[in-house]
């Protein structure tokens, strides 16, 4: 932590412990480019402000100059963790704003790929928190189980990171053979270590001192300053796109929201770990519901593909919290104006601020890590 | 839920549980002597198949980061269907998301599951994808590769991953089909077999296009193929026929009989069906019902030279059109009572109805051209008298003499022209009941096809036979798949492989065709020169004997002289300089007695040399 300026008395009339630091982008406790200026007095934030704009790409811009298909294998690249739900949310706005028919199998396909990939974002986080806490065998656990979701895309998409898939038109490629069984084993051999992971992290007294009643927000908090996702279910309401907008094949099987009433950090980790739970459930399910058939249906060619003038506004619940896409067309072979609603962008520069009010510096890292923001999503 | 809030605080103990993994293998591979293999799919460097590669661009075009870049391969040799130029890959900018493999036409481009570069030459970084089968200095076996060494310059062979699927490709490989007269009812009068597309099928099929350009460069007379498509994708025949107009002023003709020389290159015909490029102009062309307010042509200038014509076929009206557009005047000759030539007489009118060629005859008319038919060139008017009073002369003559077999008592059997000719404008032939076609070729099929429905049109409801007999066996009938097809599906009965021996004649007419099996038709060098198997023969049974062997130019209308003046080339056709002009100063030529194609097309093609080489003549003087 670097000390920048120190105020004096005289000068701005404040006390004369209080500080402005800089926390992050380069910080041990900072996950992503990603920083936050803090006032503090002693160890107590007085004011927190969130610094975006270090992972600034200019994606929405670029979007404008690609066609519809070059378009496709970019947008994923805006969440870096879990690239999924990115693909998915440009290919169901192209679809709506082309009225393309995705085949049934697709949509589960769809569905098996944004959950596999949502045990992964979780995972990742999982690491990302518990690293963060100094809990680091279950977080290496953790990655390493990610690694195991990573080998399944790379099987099934041919890019462990970036899986450039969900495409319009449904999928690109179908299932290999035998990855059904795969995907069992694996969720399985991930499953089995359920037990370890609770005994030594969610169980553990230790986590439970250091999360409880840490970055607390009650629910009509969470719904005035715009949280979605784990955040907000943390907080007792069971609000989830799948759920209350179903799209892909969400609606063709039973699972449940998980929610907890607290609203604290504990709450949200604890709905990360029940929704992992919950997300293994589903891919089996749907794995048994899975229907026979065809994966894509072609779009037209690419090099004369236009789109009848509109627009779209589509949604879907990635691992973070509702993700939104506008998209509208002029009529041309590309998009005009492309935007995204991505949850990281309240919860980092909304959220965050608020709770970080009052707060203890050792609890910045913690906070942040809880709201699970990611920074690229909030730049673009 | 409720229970789970009240929170178990939870052990200080617990934790300890985890003690158990520090008893258990490592999870980590030591790299590199633990390598995990990269899955099937893996989405690594790519891998290009040169000899299937066709340098279309296609993967240059769709990359989103311009990572792939065409360049001129200058020891490949361009040909129709495949430029010479190949993709160039900078892994700067590429993002391994594989569009390029899923448009790629050819299916030759591929990614590997290779993934390891490292070098301190960012050059090395920017390279030419090949694979194992061109590349072997650089793909190795198991024994000589080493993980330790791999880069782009050492890689694995036979290490394929994301590869190209037509189930999930970019381009749509399956065309439109389109709506025929069904075999059992076309058969049975001379309707037009090809119904065409209509403005929705139009548009589907012409959304297909890749714009590649391969086509262009395949096409003899280099039209703006990928435009006009384009146009008519977009809904605007205008600008289609316009940009058609700008090389070929018979669309009219030429989206019926056109020998399709793009489609033979298009780059979707290689894993999929060709565009239907012929069909595409023939909608525009007949969607358009007049193409003077449409085109409106102005000729230039005129410029006081007059230019004699012989022959309106294809070369002949496209020459006509071409230099009447620079303001010369134009007169064109022809024996016939109408504009067309051979494509006048020789395609049935199950496949160009006159109404199709007379559209683009009275267009030409219109811009001012003079058209003399009925007029035979050495008979009406004399050669000498047309070069006496020409500034240019244009022979477009075409082939108007059938060949025949001159095997014994062939004096009974018609020729296919006369044949062809007198069942297109003239008032139709007798046939007999059971027929045999001599010949394997386009034209053979057209006789063929011809002579069935005379059949079926003089006995109706009577047992009919048509056959032919070729000395080509089946793999190496002249004739185009497409045809045989489609005679076969109208009962077209074949006996490929069969040379005519005699005509067997009782009471002075035609019993059969006695035939000798053949042993081989080309002789080692690739000429024509057929063997026969003497003692396999056997006796086709037949009424009507019809030779469609082939045809030859003829030059009788020429004087003495200017014959012998007149010089050919090895193949015997009429040898032209690069302006189109023959050995005898200011006659140029053009069309079937100048290439070897044969087709309309070619002949505008030439045509639009000749016209180039005429304009540039008369205008120095």
């Amino acid at each position: 932590m670097e000390i920048l300026t120190k105020k004096l008395n005289s000068q701005t009339g404040t006390s004369p412990r209080e500080l402005e630091l800089y926390f992050g982008p380069q910080h041990l406790g900072m996950v992503g480019n990603f920083s936050i200026t803090l006032k503090v007095e002693g160890d107590r934030i007085l004011e927190a402000q969130a610094n975006p704009g270090y992972l600034h790409r200019g994606f929405e811009k670029l979007m404008e100059y690609r066609t519809w298909i070059q378009n496709f294998p970019m947008v994923c690249r805006i969440n870096v963790v879990e690239p999924d739900s990115m693909e998915m949310i440009y290919a169901m706005a192209v679809e709506k704003l082309a009225q393309i028919e995705v085949p049934e199998r697709a949509h589960f396909v769809r569905s098996i790929c944004l959950e596999l990939a949502r045990v992964g974002s979780h995972l990742f986080g999982l690491w990302a928190y518990a690293n963060m806490l100094g809990f680091d065998t279950v977080a290496q656990w953790a990655m390493y189980h990610r690694d195991l979701i990573l080998d399944l895309f790379e099987e099934l998409t041919g890019g462990r990171v970036y899986h450039i898939y969900i495409w319009p038109g449904g999928v690109r490629r179908d299932f290999p053979s035998g990855f059904k069984d795969k995907i069992v084993n694996t969720l399985h051999s991930i499953g089995g270590c359920v037990p370890d992971y609770d005994s030594t992290f969610f169980n553990n007294r230790l986590f439970y001192e250091r999360a409880k009643e840490i970055g607390k927000l009650t629910q009509q908090q969470a719904k005035q300053w715009g949280a979605t996702g784990q955040t907000l279910r943390a907080t007792g309401m069971p609000y989830d796109i799948r759920k209350v907008e179903p799209y892909a094949a969400y609606d063709k099987v039973d699972w449940d929201v998980p929610t907890r009433d607290d609203g604290d950090a504990y709450s949200r980790v604890w709905v990360i770990r029940d929704e992992m739970i919950e997300s293994v459930h589903m891919i089996f399910k749907l794995l048994d519901a899975m229907p026979e058939g065809p994966v894509y249906n072609r779009v037209p060619n690419p090099f004369k593909w236009k789109i009848p003038k509109g627009e779209a506004y589509v949604r879907c619940e990635s691992s973070r919290g509702e993700l939104g896409l506008y998209l509208v067309s002029d009529g041309g072979d590309k998009p005009y104006r492309v935007h995204f609603r991505t949850p990281s962008y309240p919860h980092g520069l909304i959220v965050l601020e608020k709770l970080l009010k009052n707060a203890s510096i050792a609890d910045v890292g913690n906070i942040m890590i809880s709201l699970y923001v990611v920074a690229p999503e909030i730049d673009r | 839920m409720k229970e789970k809030t009240t929170d178990q605080k939870g052990s200080i103990l617990s934790p300890f549980k985890a003690v158990k993994y520090l008893f258990k293998k490592p999870r980590t591979l030591r790299y590199p002597f633990e390598r995990k293999e990269p899955a099937l799919r893996y989405r690594g460097f790519h891998l290009n198949d040169w000899e299937k590669c066709t340098g279309c661009g296609n993967c240059a075009d769709i990359c989103p980061n311009e990572a792939i870049e065409m360049v001129e391969i200058p020891e490949i040799e361009p040909k129709p269907g495949e430029k010479n130029e190949r993709p160039k890959l900078d892994y700067g900018r590429c993002c391994f998301c594989g569009l390029c493999v899923d448009i790629c036409p050819a299916g030759s481009l591929r990614l590997s599951r290779d993934y390891f570069h490292i070098h301190f030459d960012t050059n090395t970084f920017a390279f030419f994808p090949k694979d194992e089968k061109t590349d072997k200095e650089h793909f190795l076996g198991p024994e000589q590769y080493s993980i330790l060494k791999a880069s782009l310059a050492h890689r694995k062979e036979n290490y394929e991953g994301f590869t190209s699927d037509l189930d999930y490709s970019l381009f749509e490989p399956q065309r439109v089909s389109m709506p025929e007269v069904p075999p059992e009812e076309r058969k049975l009068s001379f309707i037009e077999q090809v119904i065409g597309y209509n403005k929705e099928e139009a548009k589907r099929e012409a959304s297909r296009c890749l714009e590649c350009k391969l086509c262009e460069e395949a096409c003899p007379a280099h039209l703006k193929i990928s435009d006009y498509i384009k146009a008519v994708h977009e809904d605007k025949p205008d600008e289609s026929l316009k940009k058609i107009f700008e090389d070929n002023p018979i669309p009219s003709i030429c989206g019926r009989i056109c020998m399709k020389h793009c489609e033979t290159a298009c780059s979707l015909s290689i894993r999929g069906e060709s565009l239907a490029i012929r069909w595409l102009k023939r909608f525009v062309a007949d969607s358009i019902k007049d193409y003077e307010t449409t085109l409106e042509l102005q000729a230039a200038e005129p410029t006081g030279k007059k230019v004699a014509v012989i022959g309106a076929g294809p070369s002949g009206l496209s020459i006509a059109y071409f230099l009447t557009l620079k303001g010369h005047k134009v007169v064109v000759f022809d024996s016939l009572p109408g504009g067309g030539g051979m494509i006048r007489i020789g395609p049935p009118l199950y496949r160009l109805p006159l109404e199709a060629i007379d559209k683009d005859v009275n267009h030409i008319a219109s811009l001012g051209v003079e058209f003399r038919f009925n007029t035979t060139v050495g008979k009406d008017i004399l050669f000498e008298d047309i070069l006496k009073e020409y500034d240019a002369i244009h022979l477009g003559i075409g082939t108007t003499v059938s060949r025949s077999t001159k095997v014994k008592n062939i004096d009974k059997a018609h020729l296919a022209l006369p044949f062809l000719q007198e069942n297109k404008i003239g008032s139709g032939t007798k046939v007999g009941k059971e027929i045999i076609v001599i010949g394997g070729g386009n034209v053979a099929m057209d006789v063929a096809r011809e002579a069935l429905r005379l059949q079926y049109m003089q006995y109706p409801n009577e047992e009919v036979v048509t056959k032919t007999v070729s000395l080509e066996d089946w793999d190496e009938l002249p004739a185009t798949k497409e045809e045989i097809e489609e005679a076969k599906a109208e009962g077209v009965q074949f006996n490929p492989g069969w040379g005519p021996k005699e005509v067997k004649v009782e009471d002075g007419r035609i019993k059969g065709l006695s035939c000798v099996k053949v042993k081989s038709v080309f002789d080692e060098e690739g000429r024509f020169s057929p063997t026969f198997y003497e003692e396999q023969q056997t006796l086709l049974d037949g009424d009507t004997i019809i030779e469609a062997i082939g045809q030859a130019p003829d030059f009788s209308f020429l004087p003495k002289e200017l014959f012998e003046k007149l010089e050919f080339t090895p193949q015997r056709k009429v040898k032209v300089d690069e302006n189109g002009m023959t050995s005898i100063p200011k006659v140029f030529a053009g069309g079937d007695i100048v290439n070897l194609n044969l087709d309309a097309v070619t002949a505008i093609a030439d045509a639009k040399i000749a016209a180039e080489g005429i304009h540039k003549m008369l205008c120095k003087r």
